[in-house]
């Protein structure tokens, strides 16, 4: 499966490739924030993004709705600091599939990744 | 400054260090800063705006941020690699985010954070809001986190 990663940080993005490598995947891209993943979702073609929301350039918010008006059904997990039920809300009426609030236990991601993808799946 | 807005930031550092790096944080008595009272050595430093504005400072000395970063990051980290100050840059919005999402009802935006480093340096905030430095002792050494933040004109008391 491809994931992209979607955080203006490094060390979030190196943290998240961690937990999904010891979940069995592999083939991962990286994006800085969501100008540099719309340029880079055509090319990889992900099946899994994992896409912050406060970042320079184009915030994730601002991509998922881009992302999602370009007509994708990519399961998109929001890994964010923003906890509130207001964005919670927000982001999911833009398209995101699931929420994890930083900071996380590598479990609690594990989980809602496996749960979002079987909820795509059934 | 209200105080109510102190409590966020105390429970959310412990959070994200307790949740991100398994290091417990014991909290000393919160104090007003006076300009120039302390020097910081790593300093991550993250605005707030809408309903509550200002700024949070996460400050370390040298060593305790690089016990830190080297626990966060996997990683020996020099503090003049840029994934150092990436790092630091990174817990002080989480710590950010967990508190102000404590702030009752309140529309809060933070911006994305910048990272001094330099020996001994100062960080002034804002001239009219008081500043209140939160002491942290951990198994890595003691760090602070400096809150100066106020409640945007015509805006409720926080109910955090």
């Amino acid at each position: 499966m491809k994931v992209m990663l979607v955080d203006d940080s490094k060390t979030m993005r190196n943290i998240q490739k961690g937990i999904l490598t010891q979940l069995g995947y592999t083939d991962l891209e990286e994006a800085c924030d969501g100008l540099d993943a719309l340029s880079k979702v055509g090319a990889f073609q992900p099946e899994l993004l994992l896409v912050d929301w406060n970042m320079p350039n184009m915030d994730g918010l601002t991509f998922v709705k881009k992302y999602r008006e370009q007509g994708h059904k990519v399961p998109i997990i929001m890994v964010t600091t923003e906890a509130e039920k207001s964005r919670v809300v927000e982001a999911i009426k833009a398209g995101v599939n699931n929420y994890v609030v930083k900071p996380f236990t590598p479990d609690l991601l594990g989980e809602r990744i496996k749960e979002t993808l079987a909820r795509v799946a059934a | 400054m209200d105080q109510s807005y102190i409590i966020p930031f105390i429970k959310s550092v412990q959070n994200v260090f307790e949740t991100m790096l398994q290091l417990p944080v014991q909290i000393g008595q919160p104090e007003i800063k006076h300009p120039g009272e302390y020097g910081h050595d790593v300093s991550a430093i993250i605005g707030m705006s809408g309903d509550v504005e200002g700024s949070v400072v996460l400050s370390f000395p040298t060593a305790t941020a690089t016990r830190v970063v080297s626990i966060f990051t996997g990683t020996e980290l020099d503090p003049g690699h840029e994934d150092f100050a990436d790092a630091v840059g990174e817990l002080v919005n989480m710590v950010s985010g967990g508190a102000k999402a404590q702030f009752s009802g309140k529309d809060v935006s933070i911006s994305c954070p910048s990272v001094v480093i330099g020996q001994s340096h100062q960080v002034y905030g804002r001239k009219d809001v008081v500043a209140i430095c939160i002491p942290c002792e951990s198994d890595c050494g003691e760090f602070g986190v400096e809150v100066s933040v106020r409640q945007d004109a015509g805006t409720p008391a926080a109910t955090a």
